[in-house]
C-alpha cells in the first residue's frame, strides 16, 4: 500500500485539504472525495473530454492528472460556473437558449473547453469553434447546437 | 479502470530527480504530461512501482533562443507553450506546423515536449519532426550528460536510446536554414486522432534554385519516425520538378516504410497515403522554398 500524501487545492474558490492516495485520479478526488458529481468521467483514456476541467485557468483532462498533482493549484469545476440556476454563466444561457444540450453528459466538459477558448479568442469563427470542440465527444445532441450557442454567446458580448 | 498503486515522487530539484533514477532503476517512470503515461496505467498496461513527478522543478521548463537562430526547448514546457510561443512561425515553421495536429487542446495543455519524445509513439508528430529537423537530444543522469541525435534517439516502437537513470532534459533545434520550405502533413480520421500516415518534408535550395538538401520523414508507417533518405537524395542536387517529385513519392511509398495495416487503414492503404502526401508535402515545400513570387 502506497503512502498517502497531503493534498492542499482550492475548488471552486473553496480550500480543501485531504490525504490520498497517489493514485487517485483527480477526476475520481473531484467526484468522491469533494462530492462535486458535475465533473463527469467517461473513457479514462484523455480521448472523450467529458472531465474537463480548470487547473489554473487551463482547461486539463481531470483524469489524466493524479489528485496529489493539484496540490498548491487551483481547480473549477462546473459547479464554479453560477451560484445558482437563476444566474446561469452567459454560455451555460446561451447553452439552454439553443438546446445545445439533451442529456448533458459532455455538457460540462464542452463549457470548461469553450470557457478559456472564449477567453482567449472572443469572436472565433465557426471553423475556430468546431477546431476547439474537436476534443469534446458528444454523441446525442450533435454539434451544430453546441456551435450556435458558442456563437450566440458571442454575438450577445458584442 | 484504475491505475495500480506506486509510490509518488515530487522532488523539487534536478538533483533530486536523479538521485531518484539512480536509486530505483527500472521500477521508477519520470511522469512528465502524463497525458501518455496515465491512460496507460489507467488500463493497466503500465504499473510502474514508483512514479517520479518532474513537474515541480522549473528549471526544466522554458525555451531558449540562441544568437545563431538555434533554439532549445526545455523536456518539460508544455506542447500550448511550445504552440503559442510568437517565434515559432519564424524559427521552425514545420514545428509550428505539426502542433495543432497533437491531440487536443487540452492535452497540449498539459502535455509536454520531452514527454512525447521520450515515449516515442511512431504515430506521435513531434518525433518526426525532431528528426526531420536534425535535432539534439540532451540527456543527463548523476553525474554525467549527453547528447545524442534525434535519428539515433529514437530506436523502435516506444523504444529510445536512454538508460533507466538517464532523464532526457533537453531537445535543441539548428536554426532554420534561408532558401528552404517546409510542410507537415498528415491524414487522420478525425482532427486530433492518430494519424493513419503523415509526413514531414524539408527542403532548402541553392542560390542557382537547386535542392541543396532534403528530408522526408514519416509518422505512422514504421517502429519509429521513418527517415526516407533515399527517395531525399533523388531531390538533391537538382531542380525541383513534378516528375522528380513523383519519383521521390513513388521510392519513399514503395521501398522505405513499413506499415504494419491496422483495424482503420491496410497497409496498402498507407503506402497509397505516402505517396499522396509526399506528393502534396514536396510540392508544398518548393513553394514556399522559393518564397513570395
Amino acid at each position: 500500500m502506497s503512502q498517502l500524501h497531503e493534498l492542499a487545492t482550492r475548488i471552486n474558490g473553496q480550500d480543501i485539504v485531504r490525504q490520498v492516495e497517489p493514485r487517485l485520479l483527480l477526476s475520481d478526488f473531484i467526484r468522491h472525495e469533494v462530492g462535486l458529481t458535475g465533473t463527469h468521467v467517461g473513457c479514462e483514456q484523455g480521448g472523450c473530454g467529458a472531465c474537463t476541467v480548470l487547473v489554473d485557468g487551463q482547461a486539463v483532462r481531470s483524469c489524466l492528472m493524479f489528485a496529489v498533482q493539484a496540490n498548491d493549484h487551483e481547480i473549477t469545476t462546473v459547479e464554479g460556473l453560477a451560484p445558482d440556476v437563476d444566474n446561469l454563466h452567459p454560455l451555460q444561457e446561451a447553452f439552454w437558449e439553443t438546446h445545445a444540450l439533451q442529456c448533458g453528459f459532455c455538457t460540462p466538459g464542452i463549457l470548461l473547453t469553450l470557457i478559456p477558448f472564449l477567453a482567449e479568442n472572443p469572436r472565433p469563427t465557426e471553423t475556430e469553434i468546431r477546431e476547439a470542440l474537436s476534443g469534446n465527444l458528444c454523441r446525442c445532441t450533435g454539434y451544430q447546437h453546441i456551435v450556435d450557442a458558442v456563437l450566440l454567446t458571442t454575438r450577445q458580448a458584442g | 479502470m484504475k491505475p495500480a498503486s506506486f509510490a509518488y515522487l515530487a522532488p523539487d530539484s534536478l538533483p533530486a530527480v536523479l538521485a531518484a533514477l539512480d536509486e530505483y532503476g527500472y521500477d521508477a517512470k519520470p511522469l512528465a504530461g502524463g497525458q501518455s503515461l496515465i491512460p496507460t496505467m489507467n488500463f493497466r498496461l503500465a504499473q510502474p512501482a514508483v512514479l517520479v513527478d518532474l513537474n515541480r522543478i522549473p528549471e526544466l521548463s522554458g525555451i531558449e533562443m540562441k544568437s545563431d537562430g538555434g533554439f532549445t526547448i526545455r523536456a518539460m514546457t508544455r506542447q500550448r507553450d511550445v504552440e503559442r510561443h510568437g517565434r515559432l512561425p519564424a524559427i521552425a515553421p514545420l514545428l509550428a506546423e505539426a502542433m495543432p495536429l497533437i491531440a487536443h487542446p487540452q492535452i497540449r495543455n498539459r502535455g509536454t515536449i520531452g514527454g512525447s519524445m521520450a515515449h516515442a509513439d511512431p504515430a506521435a508528430e513531434l518525433p518526426v519532426v525532431a528528426v526531420a529537423l536534425g535535432a539534439t537530444m540532451h540527456l543527463q543522469s548523476r553525474g554525467r550528460t549527453r547528447t545524442i541525435s534525434a535519428d539515433d534517439f529514437f530506436q523502435g516502437i516506444f523504444t529510445v536510446d536512454m538508460a533507466s537513470d538517464e532523464l532526457l532534459t533537453a531537445i535543441s533545434f539548428p536554426p532554420w536554414p534561408a532558401r528552404s520550405g517546409w510542410a507537415f502533413l498528415e491524414v487522420a480520421r478525425r482532427h486530433g486522432d492518430y494519424a493513419l500516415a503523415g509526413v514531414a518534408a524539408t527542403i532548402t535550395l541553392d542560390a542557382t534554385g537547386r535542392c541543396r538538401a532534403a528530408k522526408l520523414v514519416y509518422l505512422s508507417v514504421g517502429d519509429r519516425p521513418v527517415n526516407a533518405r533515399r527517395a531525399a537524395e533523388l531531390l538533391t542536387g537538382e531542380s525541383i520538378t513534378a516528375g522528380l517529385i513523383q519519383a521521390a513519392a513513388e521510392t519513399a511509398a514503395t521501398t522505405e516504410i513499413d506499415p504494419a495495416g491496422n483495424v482503420h487503414a491496410s497497409a496498402a492503404y498507407q503506402r497509397h497515403l505516402v505517396k499522396i502526401l509526399t506528393g502534396r508535402a514536396l510540392h508544398l515545400a518548393s513553394q514556399r522554398a522559393k518564397g513570395p513570387s
